[in-house]
């Protein structure tokens, strides 16, 4: 980010300690108090996986989870994870095997540029969370109000998080309620 | 952003101490509309006082009244909890309505009443419940409370610590939202207790929520969607932009109240 003139502002050297958990792994950097979650995660970390789509809170890209809740890292400062425990997509997969969110995707055609896919599947995964493997096709569309595909893949991306959401419970993955056309 | 010192104090009479120390310092409540406007830089505090770990700000409790909610309690918590459900559904139902999944899991009860956005869904509620917001050395009731635009009765530096919402015979909210920025366009809150009916409106009015009083009145005599229909709301005080027109607006209000009455009558 350009630091153009600031007047009257305070010191610039100054830095805030964060110590938190991403992916697993304790990390601890000292930080300026501007710095938002996401920069902490893909200019930090060089995890790149979690995407900047519109910087504005708007489209979902960034969306990332913090002890457990999906969040727009866009609209977190890094300061404010102090503490937390956050995942992002890097995180999902064990080993080499992806997580079966990933897996549904892939299997469904849930992605077609993949640019919203991180902030999609790490949604999913927090709605499952709340709702349960037996989501319905209405509470996935809602879910998904803060996440935007401009390739307008939504309905695959619908099928794609039933599966995964009865795959994540140990079914077949293949237990979509959503009418393939 | 322009630069800002972090502060991020353990008690409350902490944050206080900061807060009264530099006006020009800023609380940082979920960040939900703060940090989108400091990005845009649109604000240029000297310090954020992030209120996160204060002890005691965020729960939801039942009491002999109706439900208290700390003021840092987030939106998801309030939609989810059995006990807002148990005893005024329509609060969870509202909570559950603001913004997406991902903001309401930030987004907390107070910062969106310290803000008191033109078209924030929790005004309505707190205003037409006529629930008491409590602050680090007082409580304001709803009627002080909310005083026009993105202006409330709170003093510099003044902590909201708590919301104390009465249970009510019967509430419903009814939102028309904007599809793009998922505020209001036009939110009906409508509370029935023995003794009146009071119903607010948010995203419609030129200087933020109001109290639809012809409506109450009306609808204090006949609780029911066809009482409202000979009722027409005055567009001269409604906001007109370009998502719709101070009529269009007028309508809206009055469809939305009629849709919240429909659904508890």
């Amino acid at each position: 980010m350009t630091n153009l003139a600031t007047p009257a502002s305070p010191p610039k050297s100054e830095t805030v300690h964060v110590s938190l958990t991403v992916n697993g792994k304790p990390v601890t950097v000292e930080v300026d108090p501007r710095t938002l979650l996401v920069q902490l995660l893909r200019d930090h970390l060089l995890l790149t996986g979690t995407h900047v789509g519109c910087d504005t809170s708007q489209c979902g890209a960034c969306v990332v989870l913090m002890d457990g809740d999906a969040v727009k890292s866009c609209t977190v400062l890094a300061a404010q994870a102090d503490g937390a425990s956050v995942t992002t997509i890097e995180g999902l997969a064990a080993g080499g095997t992806l997580h079966p969110m990933q897996e549904a995707f892939r299997e469904n055609h849930g992605l077609q540029c993949g640019f919203c896919t991180p902030g999609m599947i790490m949604t999913a995964v927090d709605l499952v969370a709340h709702h349960g493997p037996g989501l319905t096709e209405q509470q996935i569309r809602e879910g998904l109000d803060g996440n935007l595909c401009r390739c307008t893949g939504y309905h695959n991306i619908v099928k794609s998080i039933a599966a995964g959401a009865q795959a994540m419970a140990g079914g077949s993955g293949s237990g979509a309620k959503v009418a393939a056309e | 952003m322009y630069s800002f010192h972090y502060r991020r104090p353990t008690a409350l009479n902490e944050a206080l101490a900061v807060l009264h120390a530099d006006s020009e310092a800023k609380m940082l409540a979920g960040g939900q509309t703060l940090i989108p406007t400091l990005k845009q830089r649109l604000a240029q505090p000297t310090a954020l006082v992030d209120l996160s770990r204060i002890a005691g700000l965020s729960g939801i409790q039942k009491t002999a009244e109706g439900v208290t909610i700390g003021a840092m309690t987030h939106h998801a918590d309030v939609a989810r909890s059995p006990i807002v459900r148990e005893v005024i559904p329509a609060l969870a139902d509202l909570a559950g309505q603001i913004g997406d999944a991902a903001v309401r899991n930030r987004g907390t009860l107070g910062g969106s009443l310290a803000n008191n956005d033109p078209t924030a869904d929790y005004p309505a509620a707190v205003l037409a419940l006529n629930a008491v917001v409590s602050t680090d050395h007082r409580s304001i009731p709803a009627d002080a409370y909310f005083q026009g635009l993105f202006e409330t009765a709170l003093e510099e530096g003044e902590i909201i610590v708590a919301v104390e919402f009465p249970q009510v015979d019967k509430a419903a909210y009814a939102k028309f939202r904007n599809p793009a920025s998922r505020y209001a366009m036009a939110g009906v809150f409508v509370a029935k207790t023995a003794a009146e009916v009071r119903v607010a409106v948010t995203g419609a009015g030129q200087s933020g929520v109001f109290l639809w009083e012809e409506a109450g009145d009306v609808l204090a005599s006949d609780f029911s969607p066809a009482a409202v229909d000979k009722l027409a709301l005055d567009p001269s005080d409604l906001m007109s932009d370009l998502h719709g027109s101070a009529e269009y607006r007028a309508q809206l209000v009055k469809v939305m109240t009629k849709r919240a009455v429909a659904s508890i009558a």
